[in-house]
């Protein structure tokens, strides 16, 4: 919402000296000032120019050379961008010396060796209007030489643009913006009554208005003006709707939009010689119902949604509170209105605009609520305006209730108040507080408590909260002091978000990065990633590509790899700790969203990932994880690749991605991948790591190779090794694998190092003998013989 | 034999000094002083002596033996010196040369800034509550106080997903619904902040993506007021932004909160002074807060007269933003390496 200082003024006698301190007022009371604009000001260079010559710049295709005439005859060369200009037009030109209203300063310069000795300016450039599609052009009758602001009578003036909150029905006018203001500033507010000549005549006897569905609307006010006649508006209603964004059309639709402005309360005019009886009714739409709007396009109205406006005849001629229709459009034939003044039910037109994607200026005040107390005084208002084009006004009005808006009384609790607050208002501070602002507060029953009314522009305010929040906007948020609560509580993390820092830091230790691909996939993104395709799709995605949710972190993975490489980043180290999202369950409403941990490593065979899966489960203190190649998960490299199992729980998989998926996302590097559930894997106990004694005793050192078929894991012979050693093992290190050689093919050779260590006493060969023999008889069970 | 002795003592030195190095050094000693030594030799002669014979050979002996030892130590001392300066002279590095770091990873900056954030707020008595991505419009949006038809749905371009009825399950568009699940499972009082990933339908551009981070926070207990609102909010300010940066509440309207207020800080780009990056006008728009809306307390079974309490949230991306002087924030969310490894944590 933008308001100009002067129109303020029209209300309240606010200062016109600091227009910044008045911003800061609107702001406090939740009007935010998103700009403060200077109207009329830095125009002091400014003068009337003739165009004399237009002459192409011999060395620039997008400037022209142009000769003005300032008054005195002499030609000016001025070199100019804009295209619209023609010779004989009249235009402002900005004098050297002149500072514009944007701080630029206009000096003597060349522009390709072209002198240019000012500039022509566009309206915007003036600070008059948005155009700046070219150079304004001015009335050919101003008198050369003349000052901009003499020649078209600027006023200085401030223009405020204005954040309106939904919950401020009030602030979507001139009159509301002075009215908060005034009583926040304590000075007096008055909307003045308009001054305007009723001609004789029965309108009721012309006119009539049913409401049939008393839930759309809750009052339309109509009258009847005569003696219209098509023309410009004066100059002050065009300056001001343009001023606030509007484009003045000609003298009734500006007096319409001037209103609406003004005093909030958007209205409408028909010409009377288009309705059929001079008869409307209102009622909601029926489907499929067509209706052809003022912008010239045709609507499809539906049932429960649609509030109409319609004719003798039953013909919509209007969409409730949204916009009007052609058929009644006044035109330059038109010599009598009905003016609409209504009511309508907010969320009606809120829902009405919403689905039909229609939204107007008027439809923006009714749906926040209107002012229901001033319709009569706002078609009044309307009158006034139109009288210098000599309409008037015809005697009598036709007002017709629908279902008017609840507004009894709210109690309000000054204990309530201090409570929610927090501060020490007296029963009389609320009071004093509410009533300028136009809220009727009258005693209670109970001490320090008040009845208190709101008043008919403030319809949003139905509670006694509501009320609260009013007390505390004119009390000002500033002026209430700052208090810390006492928390009994301690803050704390959780222990999932604790494992997930200590995550996060042995990654981080290992060289690996944090990435945070985007959740959203395209169709066939998981299939390209070897994975199964069903997945939650969106139903209103911004694009095609971005449709389906993850079930996996492989993609966003792959596709940060790939854009690695295509920045020449080769072996890039990424992890991810995201959610994922599959079908919902049975009986369930939501997806089965999950927490994931996801590492790839380019340039990285499995192994890799495997001491990465080897550091997690040391650092958290995890149970055995145990590394299960019987069955391959999808979409990695069948004979690199093994799922992770604790106590035959699933908890995630590792290995590397298969080389098809390497491929389908442009990946050219073998890439290492390691993938965990993290509620499954910290499901289990972890954590504790609990001290063990360290032994006095001298250790001894065991080195084994053994030859072991390739179908018997390493893992398995660990597990054999490690329990035919028993408690004297204190370390198992698979340090070598070794093919070929004098090794037979279909076996390699694994060489363990068993460190052997007593807490009670120093190892005797007898008992390193007793664990190399047990160890070669375990090892044979799986075939695994002692090399020589 | 005294005169073998004066010999092998007399040539000793030169012996000594001809040893270059340790090694040499070591066969010297192990000639004059060894098993075998020439010196040793002549002790084996002893025997054969008269006990005045004895007593003056082996004190000459003796003598020869420790000037021999000093001789040698002395030698030793040196060469040791020489070659410890080789050794250290063939081993000098210019360690100028050495351009690489041992690899480390780095956190993601919105996880650096999610830490740091819930790292204050634990220190004022916090617990850090999360709730799902794919959320029920109920709790997402009715719970809240935004019914269906309500124009405030406006202000949030929903995500939904084809689940359930048309437009019941979305993404959702705000941490909120943790509220709601906190408020809805916990008893209060209550003391938590809530991080987590958002979605809006919003194209990505330089300041916007679909999918960004938010924090809020929720306090309900029995006498809670907008004073409190307003303590804790210039409390985690300073303790987040610097001593230096306070903040100041502004009326705004939020369909689950009233009063509702918008919570800006000084700027921290020039404290307060006025720069480009606040419009000149010293404040930065943070977030938004209020006290919890009588609906939405009724909405999750809580007695407004009992309890009461206050919200609020704002953007996390954009702290990280501003910390480091990103100016797109789509670079975070490609994974390029080049970015990430300016963030070390």
């Amino acid at each position: 919402m933008k308001v100009l200082l002067s129109w303020l003024q029209e209300f309240a006698p606010f200062p016109s000296d600091d227009p910044v301190a008045l911003g800061d007022v609107m702001s406090d009371l939740g009007m935010a000032v998103e700009s403060i604009e200077h109207i009329g000001q830095g125009l002091d260079g400014i003068i009337v120019a003739k165009v004399l010559e237009l002459r192409r710049h011999p060395d620039a295709d997008k400037i022209q050379l142009v000769d003005v005439d300032t008054g005195n005859g002499e030609p000016l060369q001025i070199c100019c961008g804009a295209t619209n200009l023609s010779v004989g037009d009249t235009v402002p030109l900005a004098t050297l010396g002149t500072t514009m209203p944007d701080g630029m300063e206009i000096a003597r310069r060349k522009m390709r060796g072209e002198w240019s000795n000012g500039m022509l300016c566009s309206g915007r450039e003036l600070g008059l209007g948005d155009d700046h599609s070219g150079i304004l052009l001015l009335d050919g009758s101003l008198a050369l030489g003349t000052a901009i602001v003499d020649a078209l009578g600027i006023v200085p003036d401030v223009l405020f643009d204005l954040e309106i909150n939904p919950n401020r029905p009030d602030a979507m006018s001139v009159a509301g913006v002075a009215r908060d203001l005034a009583a926040r500033l304590g000075l007096p507010f008055a909307i003045a009554e308009p001054n305007v000549e009723v001609i004789a005549g029965d309108a009721p006897s012309r006119i009539s208005v049913a409401i049939g569905d008393p839930d759309l609307c809750g009052r339309f006010h109509a009258r009847v003006i005569e003696g219209i006649s098509i023309q410009p508006s004066p100059r002050f209603i065009a300056d001001r709707l343009t001023a606030l964004g509007m484009r003045p059309i000609n003298n009734v639709v500006d007096a319409s939009n001037y209103v609406m402005l003004e005093l909030g309360v958007p209205n409408h005019t028909y010409d009377l010689a288009s309705l059929p009886g001079g008869a409307l009714q209102v009622r909601w739409a029926r489907d499929g119902e067509l209706i052809t709007t003022l912008d010239g396009t045709e609507r499809t109205l539906t049932a429960g949604r649609d509030g109409v406006i319609a004719n003798a005849e039953d013909v919509p001629v209007g969409i409730a509170g949204v916009m009007g229709g052609a058929s009644t459009e006044i035109s330059a034939s038109t010599t009598t209105v009905l003016l609409e003044c209504a009511w309508w039910q907010p969320m009606a037109i809120a829902r009405s605009s919403k689905f039909m994607g229609l939204r107007s200026e008027a439809s923006a005040r009714f749906e926040r609520g209107t002012d229901l107390a001033i319709l009569d005084l706002a078609a009044r208002r309307l009158a006034e305006l139109l009288a210098p084009s000599g309409a008037r006004l015809v005697e009598g009005a036709v007002t017709v209730d629908g279902q008017l808006p609840d507004r009894s009384p709210v109690t309000v609790r000054t204990s309530r108040v201090n409570r929610l607050l927090g501060t020490e208002l007296a029963a009389e501070d609320i009071a004093s507080l509410l009533r300028p602002i136009g809220f009727l507060v009258e005693p209670a029953g109970q001490v320090g408590e008040w009845s208190v009314t709101v008043p008919s522009f403030r319809l949003d305010t139905t509670t006694e909260t509501d009320i609260i929040e009013e007390i505390a906007r004119h009390h000002g948020y500033s002026r209430i002091a700052n208090r810390v609560p006492t928390s009994t509580q301690t803050g704390s993390l959780t222990p999932l978000q604790r494992d997930r820092r200590v995550l996060r830091q042995v990654l981080v230790g290992l060289g690996i990065h944090e990435a945070m691909p985007l959740p959203f996939l395209a169709p066939g993104d998981l299939a390209r990633a070897g994975l199964p395709a069903e997945a939650v799709t969106l139903t209103n995605p911004l694009a095609a590509e971005e449709s389906v949710l993850r079930t996996s972190l492989r993609p966003g993975l792959l596709r940060a790899i790939a854009y690695n490489e295509s920045h020449r980043t080769e072996g890039a180290l990424l992890f991810e700790l995201g959610r994922v999202f599959g079908l919902p369950g049975v009986g369930a409403t939501l997806p089965d969203e999950r927490e994931h941990l996801a590492v790839i490593l380019a340039g990285n065979s499995a192994p890799a990932a495997v001491e990465v899966l080897a550091a997690i489960e040391q650092t958290l203190g995890l149970p055995a994880i145990t590394v299960d190649q019987q069955t391959a998960p999808p979409g990695l490299h069948p004979g690199r690749c093994a799922q992770l199992l604790i106590d035959g729980v699933l908890v995630g998989e590792v290995g590397e991605i298969d080389p098809f998926v390497l491929e389908a996302f442009g990946v050219r590097e073998r890439s290492a991948w390691l993938q965990l559930d993290i509620a499954a894997l910290l499901s289990f106990p972890h954590g504790e790591h609990r001290y063990r004694s360290i032994s006095r005793y001298p250790s001894s050192d065991l080195d084994l190779a053994f030859e072991t078929p390739d179908n018997v894991s390493a893992a398995s012979l660990t597990d054999v090794l490690r329990s035919s050693a028993g408690s004297v093992l204190v370390a198992i290190d698979l340090f070598d694998v070794f093919r070929g050689g004098t090794v037979p093919d279909g076996s390699r050779s694994l060489a363990y190092r068993l460190r052997l260590q007593s807490p009670e006493r120093t190892l005797t060969d007898d008992d390193v003998a007793g664990v190399l023999a047990a160890a070669v008889a375990a090892a044979a069970t799986l075939g695994a013989n002692l090399r020589g | 034999m005294i005169d073998d002795i004066t010999r092998i003592s007399d040539a000793a030195p030169a012996l000594v000094l001809a040893a270059t190095t340790i090694d040499q050094l070591r066969g010297v000693e192990s000639d004059l002083l060894g098993k075998r030594g020439s010196l040793t030799e002549l002790k084996k002669g002893l025997g054969a002596l008269d006990a005045d014979g004895r007593r003056e050979v082996g004190a000459a002996l003796n003598v020869a033996r420790a000037s021999i030892e000093q001789v040698i130590e002395t030698r030793r001392l040196e060469l040791e010196s020489v070659e410890r300066a080789a050794t250290i002279a063939a081993e000098r590095l210019d360690l100028t040369e050495i351009t690489t770091s041992r690899p480390r990873g780095t956190t993601h900056l919105v996880t650096q800034t999610w830490d740091r954030l819930v790292d204050v707020f634990v220190g004022m008595g916090f617990t850090v509550a999360e709730g799902p991505e794919v959320e029920t419009d109920w709790y997402n949006f009715e719970a809240l106080n935004i019914p269906a038809a309500h124009p405030a749905r406006g202000m949030w371009d929903t995500l939904y997903v084809d689940l359930g009825d048309p437009e019941t399950v979305l993404l959702r568009t705000h941490t909120s619904p943790v509220q709601i699940r906190v408020m809805t499972e916990t008893p209060p009082p209550i003391y938590a902040v809530m991080p987590g990933r958002v979605y809006r339908r919003d194209t990505a551009d330089a300041t916007h993506m679909p999918v960004f981070h938010q924090i809020e926070g929720l306090v309900i207990d029995r006498a809670i007021s907008f004073a409190d609102m307003a303590g804790t909010l210039e409390s985690f300010t300073s303790a987040y932004f610097g001593g230096s940066i306070h903040s100041r509440l502004r009326p705004s309207y939020f369909p689950f909160t009233e009063p509702s207020a918008e919570y800006d800080i000084n700027c921290v780009f020039c404290e307060g002074k006025g720069c480009r990056t606040c419009s000149q006008t010293g404040w930065l728009e943070l977030g938004g807060c209020g006290m919890v809306h009588p609906n939405v307390l009724r909405n999750v079974g809580l007695d407004g007269e009992e309890w009461t309490g206050f919200a609020f949230g704002f953007g996390l991306d954009r702290l990280a933003l501003m910390r480091h002087g990103v100016d797109d924030i789509r670079e975070m969310y490609t994974g390029d390496l080049r970015f990430l490894e300016q963030f070390p944590s």
